[in-house]
């Protein structure tokens, strides 16, 4: 599949790869050049892949709530929550943002490779009164990211960025734009009907915005301990475990995976995803890297990179919890050679500003 | 894409120059584009003996792991520390600052099996 802006990459000479069945640019100008604009600069993403579900009626709001962990009814219109989808047992079937675009009205957007299977789940437990439309082919999306995003975002739309995070400026038109991200910086996400993505991509691109593939955006996300589902969230683990309690609300009516992450609550969460850092010099970390303590093998990593803004090997992992306070040293083997490397506090990368 | 015309390449896009039955060892300008960023390099051991086809060192970008095969058999003389500290070498100067390691061939009836500058262009389409 191809999103309505694959012919800008080719014209940009990106570098195409396959992800989740999508054509995507996993770079222009390389990943380190393209991770520093967003770091240093601005930086644009083609996000279009993702999925776009818009869910609107009387029980619009009764009904998300009885399938996403964060609370719904309590956001106000025009604002936006990160919030998760769970299987009966509490694992994690999509993460995704929920905006509230009208009183009665909700736009969900959803990971590129789970539209199909989020969509039947939710359907497969659909209540009178709401309707619920999969328009991930009509729509696209840009991600504008940066310290410099709110000069790109006023020449835009003419008017200043809002400074508060998860903020929709327009909530009732046909393309909305609201400053959420996956890099840790200043930024906006700008999402517009298919038709449209050209025009605001080149738009965005005039404005300054250095065209930036998936390689920075995974780099990016991964120094700030943004899970990537898929790879760190998975149906195997929870969101307590993932460290994600924060975005689920056990103290509302039930919804799906509740009653399990209670139990888990009560027995004890004994897997917690932490963030690494290598402590020595070392080959980039990539995914599935055994990692011991001593000779227990204590897990694998779900995530690695090397860190673009550290210089160092960075990764995500579950590891028991016994393992996961931060500051506690483990090793991580790459081909057959052990790596010193310690458990952070996420973020790994803090701004110096 | 610079192909020096002085050069041996392997299919395997690595490059060799030989004086005598020394010969040195690189990635070519190709190889590196293809990488992207290289963030780390691992030259052989040195006394190191390599078959021909062997896994002599690795490099990685950000984004990918790529094993180095020695174009030749040999034992292994000198490695490049200079692209250990400063891996980016390889993306910059690929046939000269950033070679890779050196050894003494085994057999020098091996580099016919190689290809000229003018068969690598074709081979990358250059």
């Amino acid at each position: 599949m191809r999103t309505p802006l694959f012919a800008e990459h080719q014209a940009l000479n990106a570098r195409i790869v396959e992800f989740s069945g999508w054509e995507m640019p996993v770079h222009y100008s390389g990943i380190l050049h393209e991770h520093n604009a967003v770091r240093r600069d601005v930086g644009v993403f083609d996000i279009s892949h993702m999925g776009e579900f818009f869910v609107s009626g009387e029980n619009a709001s009764l009904w998300l709530d009885s399938l996403l962990t964060n609370r719904v009814a309590s956001l106000g219109l025009g604002e936006a929550q990160y919030s998760l989808l769970l299987n009966e047992k509490g694992g994690v079937i999509d993460d995704l943002i929920v905006y509230r675009i009208g009183a009665k009205d909700f736009l969900l957007v959803v990971n590129a490779a789970k539209i199909e299977e989020d969509a039947a789940w939710m359907c497969g437990r659909s209540i009178a009164g709401v309707d619920f439309q999969n328009r991930s082919d009509a729509y696209a999306a840009l991600a504008v990211q940066g310290p410099n995003s709110a000069r790109v975002f006023a020449e835009l739309f003419s008017e200043p960025m809002p400074t508060s995070r998860n903020v929709i400026t327009r909530p009732d038109a046909t393309s909305f734009a609201v400053t959420t991200g996956y890099t840790g910086e200043l930024g906006f996400e700008w999402i517009v009907p298919a038709v449209e993505a050209v025009p605001a991509w080149r738009a965005a691109l005039a404005c300054g915005a250095a065209p930036c593939g998936l390689g920075a955006r995974d780099t990016l996300r991964l120094e700030m301990g943004y899970p990537l589902n898929g790879s760190d969230l998975s149906p195997t683990h929870t969101p307590l475990e993932a460290g994600l309690g924060f975005f689920v609300d056990l103290q509302k009516a039930d919804f799906v995976g509740r009653s399990a992450l209670m139990a888990q609550k009560e027995t004890g969460i004994t897997l917690r995803l932490v963030a690494l850092c290598v402590e020595e010099k070392s080959p980039p970390l990539r995914s599935h890297y055994p990692i011991f303590s001593g000779t227990t093998l204590l897990g694998e990593t779900t995530s690695g990179a090397h860190s673009p803004s550290l210089g160092v090997g960075i990764a995500m992992a579950y590891l028991p919890a016994a393992s996961a306070t931060v500051g506690t040293t483990v090793e991580i083997e790459v081909r057959g050679r052990r790596f010193r490397a310690c458990v952070r506090k996420k973020p790994l990368y803090q701004k110096t500003s | 894409m610079n192909v020096p015309d002085h050069l041996l390449y392997a299919p395997s896009h690595e490059w060799i120059s030989v004086e005598g039955d020394i010969g040195t060892v690189g990635i070519t300008d190709h190889a590196q584009s293809e990488l992207t960023d290289i963030v780390f390099a691992e030259p052989p051991a040195l006394g190191k003996i390599l078959a021909a086809g062997e896994v002599a060192a690795v490099v990685e970008s950000v984004k990918a792991a790529s094993d180095i095969y020695s174009p030749v058999a040999g034992e292994v003389i000198a490695r490049n520390e200079a692209i250990e500290s400063e891996p980016a070498l390889l993306n910059s100067d690929a046939f000269g600052a950033a070679w890779i390691y050196k050894l003494r061939l085994s057999d020098l009836g091996q580099l016919t099996a190689l290809k000229d500058a003018e068969a690598y262009r074709t081979q990358i389409g250059a």
